[in-house]
């Protein structure tokens, strides 16, 4: 299926290359319109980077494909059968999987229990502390992510290492698909490397397929292999990295906002 | 980060020598004082009694006295606080639980002596009254999203007006069929407070090591992060009402054998008071996300033994009212206190 997008010119992408797909999403909170008629697609192993301005509804969306919110209209199709993801629960069993852009972290509980939250280690009625802690150790380190102790409330952690842990938290379980919104806001330059080079590792794996959702037009060029641009709720660009430039992202952005800012003037 | 947090609190547990200043040494010991919240309650109960035991001797260790103070305070007290405790920390209240400390006795009582009821059913269902009330609390609270100190407010004058009309203000004598279980829940004068004790060491545990307790900190700690992580947030609060419902109930059950009577007047705000004030001067923070059993448990110690010991001493009811205050306000400063230097990465 081609998404018809009038700054796109995007590929065909043959269904078995294809992990999820949305079409025709529309979402309204009251009378807010979040979202009108969203169409994507998501390769199998690619990275896609969603780009645009604040309040245009990249968070609203992958809250819908991480199954925290349902969508108004529309239907997501995952490797080819539609399916209604009716909870976190529901997703994450899917193999959907996500950063969301507040991390969702609770900062009375240590880094081990915000890693493992709502997916403890139980031998009933107990939690396993121990398996935890070890557990998150390990894969902490694994990913090369520098927390002094994991029995730390995550309160004291700086937002670069909150950030770290709920990314390290997300790919914890191995999904097949994972969401990231804004991974790298409030990253240092090696925090961010740090995550950066997970994306590029995970994707050499080619196990893992990637929304990631930033501001920063040279880590999404540097990571994705192709681009969505969403402006006032609609994608209105998709294009492969290789066929764009950070100038063309750019222009579009401030084009954009040049002809609102007329519009607004015309009416006023 | 952690580095000095650990040192600091290492060097504040030793005695401080003169090199350190004052302001800094108190500091250091408020800081500790803070971290190890169940120990200075503790501490605080166990120099009460020591107190009393000193200064009255024989009529503050008298059998009779110790019960009082265990079973007939600290008990009741201890044992809401539980429920309260649970709630404060996923950021609720309810102030209706005392009212259900009065009606579940009317509701066994009028099931068995006007419907029939046999004994344990009516205890069971004056046990699961409490269950109900805790239910629809949560029902206004989660679902209709009134916040629950209106809530339960609204329930607590619903059920104090039951108690009321029910018994046209008129005590009732405890029906002989259940007579017999009362050794279970407290006419043994010591069975109250093992009940208290029994129940805050699994309350404890619940807390501290089963994911209802990690979801409950979770959803007072972060209630948008916890709902993002697949948290059931509505159940967890759902549940913590009941819970706090039931534990109304078995207080109400457990007052009737103690006192050997059913009254309209055991239906009160005394319990929610005191079992608050318990939770506070434990350490739990109504802010949500902190809190904790242990230190309601000694709260309710503190509590106890003030209500029985200044009586003995000669100290008026009203100062004791006075005391109570000034408890919950130093308490109070103490726990955000913490919270702040906790958020600084300090304790
Ligand atoms: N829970 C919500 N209730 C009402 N409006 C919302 C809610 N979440 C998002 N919105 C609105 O939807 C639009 C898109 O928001 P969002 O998806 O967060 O944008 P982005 O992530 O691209 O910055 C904004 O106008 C925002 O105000
Ligand atoms: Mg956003």
């Amino acid at each position: 299926m081609t998404a018809t997008t009038p700054g796109g010119q995007a590929r065909p992408v043959s269904s078995d290359g294809e992990v999820l797909r949305c079409e025709h999403i529309t979402k309204n909170y009251g009378v807010v319109t979040a979202l009108t008629d969203v169409n994507l697609r998501l390769g199998r192993g690619e990275v896609l980077g969603l780009i645009g301005d604040n309040g245009a509804g990249k968070s609203t969306l992958l809250k819908i494909l991480c199954g925290f919110q349902p969508p108004t209209s529309g239907r997501i199709i995952l490797e080819g059968q539609p399916i209604v993801l009716k909870s976190v629960d529901h997703a994450r069993s899917l193999g959907i999987d996500a950063v969301y852009q507040d991390l969702a972290l609770v900062n009375q509980l240590t880094v081990f229990q915000n890693m493992f939250l709502n997916r403890e280690k139980v031998r009933w009625p107990l939690v396993r502390n121990q398996v935890m802690r070890k557990e998150a150790r390990e894969h902490l380190d694994e990913m090369g992510v520098h927390i002094p102790s994991v029995n730390v409330p995550v309160a004291q952690l700086s937002g670069g290492q909150r950030q770290a842990v709920a990314v390290a938290r997300s790919v914890f379980s191995d999904p097949k698909i994972l969401l990231l919104d804004e991974p790298l806001a409030a990253m240092g330059v090696k925090e961010g490397a740090i995550i950066l080079d997970l994306i590029t590792r995970l994707k050499r794996e080619g196990n893992v397929s990637i929304i990631i959702i930033a501001h920063n037009y040279a880590h999404v060029l540097e990571v994705c292999d192709r681009i969505n641009l969403i402006q006032g709720g609609q994608i209105t660009l998709d294009k492969r990295t290789d066929e764009t430039s950070a100038e063309e992202l750019t222009d579009l952005v401030v084009a954009e906002y040049r002809r609102a800012l007329e519009e607004r003037q015309r009416s006023a | 980060m952690s580095d000095t947090a650990e040192r600091s609190i290492g060097k504040a547990g030793a005695p401080q020598g003169g090199a350190a200043g004052t302001g800094d040494t108190l500091m250091r010991v408020v800081r500790v004082l803070g971290r190890q919240r169940e120990a200075t309650v503790f501490i605080i109960a166990a120099a009460l009694f020591l107190y009393f035991l000193i200064d009255q001797g024989s009529s503050f260790t008298a059998k009779s006295n110790q019960v009082t103070i265990w079973s007939d305070n600290v008990a009741p007290y201890a044992i809401i606080a539980l429920g309260e405790v649970f709630l404060l920390i996923c950021g609720e209240i309810d102030l209706s639980v005392g009212f259900v400390v009065g009606f579940a006795p009317y509701l066994m009582h009028y099931l068995i002596d006007f419907y029939a009821f046999p004994g344990l059913l009516a205890i069971f269902f004056a046990l699961l009254v409490g269950v109900v009330v805790g239910a629809v609390n949560g029902f206004f609270t989660v679902t209709v999203r009134v916040p629950s100190f209106i809530t339960t407010l609204g329930t607590g004058f619903i059920l104090l007006g039951l108690i009321n009309t029910t018994s046209h203000d008129q005590p009732a004598p405890i029906p002989a069929s259940v007579l017999g279980i009362g050794k279970w829940i407290s006419n043994y004068a010591w069975a109250p407070i093992i009940w208290a004790v029994v129940l805050t060491v699994l309350f404890h545990i619940v807390l501290t090591r089963t994911r209802w307790g990690l979801h409950t900190v979770s959803v007072g700690g972060n209630l948008l992060g916890a709902r993002e992580a697949g948290i059931r947030v509505n159940r967890i609060k759902y549940g913590n009402f009941m819970i706090t419902g039931l534990l109304g109930s078995l207080v109400g059950l457990q007052q009737m054998y103690y006192t050997n009577n059913i009254t309209p007047t055991a239906g009160s705000y005394q319990w929610m008071f005191y079992a608050v004030t318990a939770a506070v001067i434990g350490g739990t923070a109504m802010l949500g996300g902190t809190g904790t059993i242990i230190g309601a448990f000694f709260g309710a110690v503190v509590l106890g033994i003030l209500s029985d010991g200044f009586p003995l001493i000669g100290v008026s009811a009203d100062l004791l009212s006075i005391i109570f205050g000034g408890a919950i306000l130093v308490s109070m400063v103490a726990n955000v206190q913490l919270t702040r230097l906790r958020e600084r990465g300090q304790s």
